[in-house]
């Protein structure tokens, strides 16, 4: 188990001249969940597909368990499951049978595979439905049976390129919890890439990727420490004493911002407290009190100077990265 | 790389032939699973082949025998020839289908699976070959109305070509579906492809007395070679005179070479196997 689940260093990957990748190095250990953040066109794709095997890497290295994902294809392609963004099922068959034809193409052992089909199946909740043909299934219900067929061969990495793309909200929530549940059950590696900043906080450490280099790479509560400091804004009676006040008695410069009194502290949660303390002696009331720690989003502006859903919009995105994600 | 076996590993198999026949194995019951669920499609593509046998057979048939004397029918000499259309708008069909499956993403479960991409091309084409064969099990069916014999050895022999034909036509009809992207640019582009493969293959007519622009056209068909044989096969088995027989079922000619239908069978399986090639190539290309 000392080899990681991911390695990758220098990873160039270039259509004509455009850069998708641009030399990343990477390593994930065995068990982890790892997130892969970026905006559409930054080269996440391209990577879960050069480490999947499907796109030869135009420079560096990459190996997967250990094995070399150039050389190992097929010994590689055993050990992993993979979940596309695009859906991948055949409709006219039914759920089982989907799961049937992967098992013979993965060459499961025969006595065993029913029984793991039934494993998966249920895990997913959709042992009941196993009958039914796939065009029957609602889209979160394909994505969790595209999720159980991942699992089938068990492998030791599952690769989730956009799992809940296209999902409504609670059906996304309910995917991972899936996720999590699988990682309990399964001891396995998830290497699972978004572009919904939320969906990352589920991750035990997150790569967060722009114009094909890794801009920052650490757990989601060290990114955001990172960033600094949570904001607590309060609503008061009067807006100018609880600014004298924070002052005097904390030290601390507060502003006035979309009609509350806003302060930016390391720890907000364990600031209220003694806000209360100090701003009830001064007799100011304090109506209201938020507390925003810095999100994911935050982050993401720090490191590449836009917004998420700006660099989305923008020009900087790649074109063939673009073309490859179909 | 480590040499060493982990525990988790012992259960994953090696790429083997029992693991890319279970591949091929797999895709071929895909294909049959279609089949038996889509009766619609097929009653509609029985109606093609019986409106040529009993209509264009018939109606040209009266034209006919005015002048031909023996007791072979128009419809007799027709029988094999739209069984070979049969095969080839279903086979084709069947190939093409492959369009269908990139469209919504199997094709992908497939390809990316640890075999290879000629385990999966293989298995589709026997599906192809499968489907068209069980078409024509209800042609061979109506084989005494047209006055062929329920000859036990005849009808084997017939399902066999027919197969060999399918796969044939199956691989040709992937090789066609490699580059497409859109299901609305496959049907016109088998069409374009197929019909004349049926014009100029001697299921409509007897391939002597041609011009020789008709008769080269004729030669440099696949399908030709897989016609032949079936038609020799049925009139094996018909008790007719040698005049008629090279009326009707004059052969293939190279010059002054009348070719055996042992050549002619060995010239589709060699077809076979370019065209599969091709298929694999170009889907290891694309994909």
């Amino acid at each position: 188990m000392d080899t990681p689940a991911v390695a990758v260093r220098g990873l160039v990957k270039r259509y004509g001249t455009v850069e998708a990748v641009r030399g990343i190095d990477l390593e994930v250990a065995r068990g982890e969940t790892f997130g892969f953040l970026g905006p559409n066109g930054a080269g996440k794709s391209t990577t879960i597909n050069i480490l999947c095997t499907l796109v030869e890497p135009t420079d560096g290295h990459a190996e997967v368990v250990g094995l070399d994902v150039v050389r190992d294809r097929a010994a590689v392609r055993r050990r992993i499951g993979l979940v596309f963004q695009d859906p991948t099922l055949d409709a006219p068959m039914s759920g089982e049978q989907n799961l049937r034809f992967h098992q013979e193409l993965y060459g499961v052992d025969r006595r065993r595979a029913p029984a793991r089909r039934e494993e998966v199946l249920r895990m997913v909740g959709l042992w009941d439905r196993r009958g039914d043909e796939v065009r029957t299934y609602s889209g979160g219900m394909r994505r969790r049976l595209e999720i159980a067929r991942g699992l089938l061969h068990s492998p030791q990495v599952l690769f989730l390129d956009e799992p809940t793309i296209g999902l409504d909200p609670q059906t996304r929530g309910t995917i991972w919890d899936y996720v999590a549940e699988l990682h309990r059950s399964e001891e396995i590696t998830v290497f699972v890439t978004t572009h919904y900043m939320d969906e990352a906080e589920h991750c035990d450490r997150i790569a967060i990727m722009n114009e094909g280099r890794i801009v920052a790479l650490d757990t989601p509560d060290a990114l955001k420490a990172q960033v600094g400091a949570d904001r607590v804004s309060i609503t008061t009676d009067d807006d100018e004493a609880a600014l004298r006040a924070l002052r005097t008695e904390l030290g601390l410069e507060g502003a006035v911002r979309e009609g509350a009194v806003t302060i930016a502290v390391p720890d907000g949660a364990g600031f209220v407290p003694r806000l209360f303390d100090r701003l009830g002696g001064h007799g100011v009331a304090i109506r209201s009190v938020t507390v925003t720690r810095p999100s994911l989003d935050d982050v993401f502006l720090a490191h590449t100077g836009s917004t998420i859903r700006d660099a989305e919009a923008g020009p900087s995105m790649h074109p063939m990265a673009m073309r490859m994600r179909r | 790389m480590t040499t060493t076996v982990r525990p988790e590993a012992l259960h994953i198999p090696q790429s083997s032939l029992v693991t890319e026949t279970r591949a091929a194995t797999v895709v071929w019951q895909r294909e049959m699973i279609r089949f038996v669920k889509d009766r619609s499609r097929i009653l509609s593509s029985l109606a093609q082949p019986l409106l040529f046998l009993f209509v264009l057979g018939t109606g040209l048939g009266s034209l006919l025998n005015s002048s031909a004397g023996g007791t072979v029918g128009f419809t007799t000499f027709l029988f094999p020839g739209v069984m070979a259309i049969s095969v080839l708008f279903t086979a084709a069909f069947a190939g093409i289908s492959i369009v269908w499956d990139r469209e919504f993403g199997f094709l992908r479960e497939m390809l990316v699976a640890p075999v290879s991409t000629a385990s999966i091309l293989v298995g589709k084409a026997l599906g192809g070959a499968s489907v068209a064969t069980l078409q024509c099990l209800v042609l061979l069916a109506l084989a005494g109305l047209v006055g062929v014999p329920y000859d036990p050895l005849m009808l084997l022999a017939m399902i066999g070509l027919i197969f060999l034909m399918g796969f044939m036509i199956t691989s040709l009809g992937l090789v066609l579906a490699a580059r497409v992207r859109q299901v609305q640019t496959a049907m016109p582009l088998v069409q374009l492809v197929i019909t004349p493969l049926m014009f100029l293959s001697g299921a409509l007519f007897p391939l002597s007395g041609l011009p020789t622009w008709l008769t080269v056209l004729t030669h440099v068909n696949p399908m030709t070679y897989a016609v032949e044989p079936l038609r020799s096969v049925v009139f094996d088995h018909l008790d007719v005179d040698a005049a008629t027989r090279a009326r009707f079922d004059p052969g293939i000619v190279w010059g002054s070479w009348h070719v055996p239908v042992s050549v002619q069978i060995l010239i589709t399986v060699a077809s076979c196997v370019i065209l599969l090639a091709l298929a694999v190539w170009r889907f290891r290309r694309t994909e």
